[in-house]
């Protein structure tokens, strides 16, 4: 009976730890590819250049409920002179087609609980959910 | 007792240091000049331009809270500080320029020109000629900046919607366009006749080709010539890291001067200018490696820069008022980079080039400082952390140089006393 219950902790506690390693890995893959491919434009502090590159940090589309909106930008990019919380920004953004469901919810959980922004991770199901909506 | 008065001396050292720094408006100059902030936070001023009597006009970028895009500022008793500021016109735009009382200013399709009266007053705000229309504006390095010459032609920048023409801007893997279609009607400077109304591209001519994107330009009176800022390319290792690393991609291409004479071809987008081989090099989207070297019909740079630095406006000073290096020479307002991270960003700053019958001379240096309002020492890692960035440049009619920021809207005043 003790050493099931000893088992039993011990796989509970494994399922712990994969899980939050696993949430990490996410977030640690989500600043990789930040830092390759974002960071140029919208910059370390994730502020952006005024009136050029638009700011992911407290963004209210970033943290916002429109993931097919951000999964769409991340993967065809954007370039459309756009009005984003009261001011202009005018550049054109790098579409990233050969980013995989997976790097797009670990990209989009890292921006989304970066610098100020305090929003949920995305679940690569959800990106999947997104595509498929269009 | 002696700590707290250790304290006290260093508490006194840091006012000391904060109050100099406020006297000149928070920025650092050669010794004998001085700055005062001549107004603030008038909405995102672009170029700026100052008739005779010292009434200064301010382009803004978008119409500012009351709405008014063109203000005029006005120091009445003359204490540096303007005392009496209006506005009108509600389009935004980056260009204006002032030739007796004829004031132009222009939207990114358009140029208009306004009356002023011998008070220097706009007589018509509402009904402005259209001098030129429909130009190109999309989105890219879609201001247009203007000058004219002594003969009432003027000068306008259409920029190239593109960072380097590739057949999908900006998106790895995507090859340069041969010939580059954009060249038609951007990628240059135009001119046009500056009293005649209504023209067009038709009307006009391509005066030089083979610029991104011009900001700051200025005539040059010593030799007769359109001298020109280009805005680099960027993002050579975004699209590029077999080519160039981190390092190499802050620091390529330089942000280069150009003398233009009627139909010169500065090069873009087939190549860009090396600052450390001194070589024009062909683009990486038109085969280059950053090694081969293009642009064999493109003319040299008469002066380069830092690179990603955004040159804003370039003004010859020809005023009596600062010590005799600067007379003829030429001042840029470098608007300050993005396209240098993850490394630490540059420019942010007044930059002083001198010049000799007409052509650049020596080295050139940074003349005003501080507009970021950082720390001296503490390096611009994000552009939004700037305070303020210079972007327009105008002489006063008793040599005072005025720098605009497009930030906030601060406009500083530079003084020179012996």
């Amino acid at each position: 009976m003790r050493k099931q219950q000893v088992v039993g902790f011990c796989i509970l506690v494994f399922c712990f730890l994969a899980f939050t390693q696993a949430k990490a890995q996410n977030l640690v893959n989500g600043k990789k590819i930040y830092e390759t491919r974002c960071l140029v434009c919208h910059q370390a502090d994730g502020g952006g250049v005024p009136h050029m590159n638009a700011p992911l940090d407290g963004s209210t589309n970033v943290v916002g409920n429109n993931i097919a909106r951000l999964v769409k930008i991340i993967k065809e990019g954007y370039n459309e002179r756009v009005a984003l919380d009261g001011e202009m920004y005018s550049n054109a953004m790098t579409p990233n087609p050969d980013l995989k469901p997976a790097d797009i919810a670990d990209v989009l959980s890292y921006i989304r609980t970066s610098w100020s922004n305090k929003a949920s991770k995305i679940t690569t199901a959800q990106v999947l959910q997104a595509s498929r909506k269009k | 007792m002696k700590n707290n008065f250790i304290a006290l001396c260093f508490l006194c050292l840091i006012a000391s240091i904060a109050v100099s720094a406020q006297n000149n408006a928070g920025l650092s100059l050669p010794a004998g000049f001085k700055a005062t902030k001549f107004a603030d936070s008038i909405g995102s001023a672009r170029h700026i331009a100052i008739t005779k009597n010292g009434v200064l006009f301010a382009k803004l970028m978008s119409p500012n809270k009351e709405g008014k895009s063109i203000i005029r500022l006005q120091d009445a008793n003359n204490d540096g500080v303007a005392d009496k500021i209006t506005g009108w016109g509600n389009y935004g735009g980056t260009g204006i320029y002032i030739s007796g009382q004829n004031l132009y200013a222009t939207s990114d399709n358009d140029v208009y020109l306004y009356n002023l009266d011998n008070k220097d007053e706009v007589t018509n705000p509402l009904s402005p000629k259209t001098i030129v229309k429909g130009l190109l504006a999309k989105n890219q390095h879609a201001s247009k900046s203007i000058t004219l010459d002594g003969n009432k032609n003027i000068y306008v920048n259409i920029g190239a919607y593109s960072n380097a023409c590739q057949e999908k801007d900006r998106q790895k893997g995507s090859k340069g366009m041969l010939p580059c279609p954009i060249l038609d009607s951007a990628g240059g400077i135009w001119k046009f006749d500056g009293n005649k109304e209504n023209q067009t591209y038709g009307d006009g001519k391509r005066y030089a080709t083979g610029l991104r994107n011009v900001v700051g330009l200025d005539w040059n009176t010593q030799n007769n010539t359109l001298f020109v800022m280009q805005h680099g390319r960027d993002q050579l290792n975004s699209f590029y890291p077999e080519y160039y690393s981190n390092e190499q991609s802050a620091e390529l291409p330089a942000e280069t001067m150009y003398e233009l004479k009627d139909g010169d071809n500065a090069g873009w987008p087939y190549m860009y200018y090396d600052p450390y081989q001194k070589k024009k090099i062909l683009s990486p989207e038109y085969g280059g490696d950053g090694k081969i070297e293009g642009g064999q019909n493109a003319i040299d740079p008469a002066m380069f820069f830092p690179a990603h630095m955004a040159p804003n406006a370039l003004l010859f000073y020809t005023g009596n008022q600062f010590p005799e290096k600067y007379k003829n020479g030429a001042f840029i307002a470098f608007h300050g980079s993005w396209n240098r991270a993850p490394l630490p960003q540059e420019g942010y700053y007044v930059a002083f080039v001198p010049f000799k019958n007409g052509k650049p001379m020596g080295t050139w240096e940074v003349f005003a400082n501080g507009f970021s309002g950082l720390a001296a020492d503490e390096k611009i890692m994000n552009p939004r952390k700037a305070k303020a960035r210079p972007c327009g440049l105008a002489q006063g009619p008793d040599g005072s140089l005025y720098v605009s920021d497009d930030n906030k809207g601060a406009i500083f005043k530079i003084t020179y006393s012996k």
